[in-house]
């Protein structure tokens, strides 16, 4: 290959190198998963992406245990989008044992779905900071995310894995002083937003390494089977809380931010606009959550008289009724899904009247978004691997389950 | 159209009524967004190029589920839509089985691009084989990992006991 004569005599030949590299599995631009890069110069030829380092065999674990000790099990793959993997099992049960959720139960799950959504937001903001370099953005990104963790700390009492929703309703009630931390969190996180626009989204650095980078189009993103945010940033008008409305999101008003153009910067701006989409419903079920009970009668009925005064009358929490232990549920089948952070989370539930369920398939967003990657990398520059990475949002052990 | 539809029906059970007549199938619409298709795998990919001709586009999950007590595996493929307004309320179960003997269905890669992470799993994890998948290989496990496919029934997992057991 002959290179142009260069002006000052820096003639440089270039000369094309076929090569792999391996990217991880400990590369701070991977988390745990070993990305095998096939190089001709430094374009990527082709990536093997060798994923499983986090594999916790939750479906095979679900064989042997009841379906209320699954609950904590289910919510380990995405630590930082638990809510919503919680919410998609409890949903998958409560269809296959036939239970009502009273209107209480359900905003509040909307509220820490929502609250939960905004926290995994920024956390991929966040590293998708740290893989271009920018500092700031990580250490914003794990700041704010904070503010919400400590809501639903002070709601769940739980950080990360909250096990907060039960097949019936929810465990805890809010009280006034969550009340006032959500509205605290709300005006801190809108000014912050402002500044987050200024020194990240804006910033003409990130932009230049974002813009026209893995470019997926709508046809592709449709034929790849893509999900949440990755797959509206590429002009499919597709959201779980939209088409198939759970919990109660059907009251409450939201848009879904929608961009043509498929790149990794409007990807980018998708998180961003849904982060100020869920502060709305926030907003919305603080002003407007209805009063009543957070638990089901069927099973609200069963708690001793004792407990229920101690701890429903006293605190508003709820004390596991004995059902939970090792209930039942007829034979059958059933489909459930959310919009988690991440994208659509599916889970399917095969009963066979015993208390343990006979085959539990779990579809996280990032295990689709494997197959996505690969044909997104293909024929990028291998500069831009970690930028398509970050972009996708793509949390290894969510893939692995 | 074969049989008289009824101006009731969803539009989901009347797909379904369409399969049905056509390609001779089990079927039926579980409720207005779910159901389910039964196939025998020799006209699964048949069945799965006219439902992606009616507008089905992608595919959510392939399940593979043991059944030892009849010595057969089921597969379930989950498809939807993102391009079809009406069918992306839908989910539909794609239903196959084979017996143990012959481990072997036809890999709707051709037709769905996005079955390549789920059939790719359940061939890992399973046993069965895909027949015409590109790059039909471990995903998950170790390279050393020994035994059998741990999601057959037949892997037991060892399990230690919550509280100190009593020796026997």
């Amino acid at each position: 290959m002959t290179s142009q004569p260069e002006p000052a005599g820096l003639q440089v030949d270039i000369v094309p190198v076929q090569g792999e590299l391996n990217v991880g599995p400990q590369h701070p631009g991977s988390g745990h998963m070993r990305i095998y890069v096939k190089l001709n110069g430094d374009i990527i030829e082709d990536i093997d992406l060798d994923v499983g380092y986090v594999h916790r065999a939750v479906e095979k674990l679900s064989e042997i245990r009841n379906y209320m000790h699954l609950i904590p099990l289910v919510e380990r793959p995405a630590i930082l989008d638990s809510i919503h993997m919680n919410l998609g099992y409890i949903l998958a049960v409560e269809k296959i044992i036939g239970v009502d959720v009273p209107e209480r139960a359900q905003y509040l799950r909307s509220l820490a779905a929502e609250v939960n959504r905004i926290a995994s937001h920024l956390y991929g903001t966040g590293i998708l900071g740290i893989f271009l370099g920018h500092s700031t953005a990580f250490m914003w990104g794990f700041g704010d995310r904070e503010v919400w963790v400590e809501i639903l700390q002070a709601l769940t009492g739980a950080r990360v894995t909250n096990s907060y929703i039960i097949p019936g309703g929810v465990r805890r009630d809010l009280t006034p002083a969550i009340k006032e931390m959500i509205q605290k969190a709300l005006a801190y996180q809108r000014k912050k937003v402002r500044d987050w626009y200024k020194i990240f989204v804006k910033n003409p650095n990130i932009r230049s390494r974002l813009e026209n980078v893995g470019v997926m189009t709508k046809e592709n993103a449709i034929k790849w089977g893509a999900v949440g945010p990755n797959l509206r940033a590429s002009g499919v008008y597709y959201d779980v809380r939209k088409i198939e409305p759970y919990a109660a999101y059907s009251k409450l008003d939201f848009e879904i931010p929608v961009y043509k153009e498929g790149d990794a910067y409007a990807r980018l701006l998708v998180r961003f606009e849904e982060v100020e989409q869920s502060m709305r419903i926030i907003e919305q079920i603080i002003k407007e959550i209805p009063e009543g009970n957070i638990l089901s009668d069927r099973f609200f009925k069963q708690i001793p008289p004792t407990r229920l005064k101690k701890w429903w009358e006293g605190q508003k929490k709820v004390v596991f009724p004995g059902y939970y232990a090792s209930f039942r549920p007829p034979k059958g089948e059933a489909v459930s899904r959310v919009e988690a952070a991440r994208g659509e989370l599916l889970y399917y539930l095969v009963s066979d009247g015993s208390p343990k369920p006979y085959r539990l398939r779990m579809i996280t967003p990032s295990y689709r978004l494997i197959y996505v990657f690969k044909q997104l990398a293909k024929g990028a520059r291998y500069a831009d691997l970690v930028a398509i990475y970050g972009s996708l949002d793509y949390f290894p052990p969510e893939a692995d389950r | 159209m074969s049989a008289p539809q009824q101006a009731s029906q969803s539009l989901l059970s009347k797909l379904i009524q369409d399969v049905i007549s056509k390609f001779k199938v089990t079927g039926k619409a579980e409720s207005e967004t779910r159901g389910f298709i039964e196939v025998d795998k020799t006209k699964i990919v048949e069945v799965a190029s006219y439902l992606k001709e009616v507008g089905f586009d992608h595919v959510k999950s392939v399940t593979g589920i043991d059944y030892p007590e009849q010595n057969q595996f089921e597969v379930v493929y989950h498809i939807s839509s993102y391009s079809n307004p009406d069918l992306a309320k839908v989910i539909l179960a794609l239903k196959t089985k084979t017996s143990y003997k012959d481990p072997v269905f036809p890999s709707l890669y051709s037709i769905w691009e996005s079955v390549w992470t789920g059939e790719r799993e359940t061939y890992e994890m399973l046993g069965i084989i895909f027949d015409g998948h590109p790059e039909l290989r471990r995903l998950f496990l170790d390279e050393d990992f020994e035994g059998v496919y741990p999601l057959r029934k037949s892997f037991k997992l060892k399990q230690e006991g919550m509280f100190v057991d009593k020796s026997a």
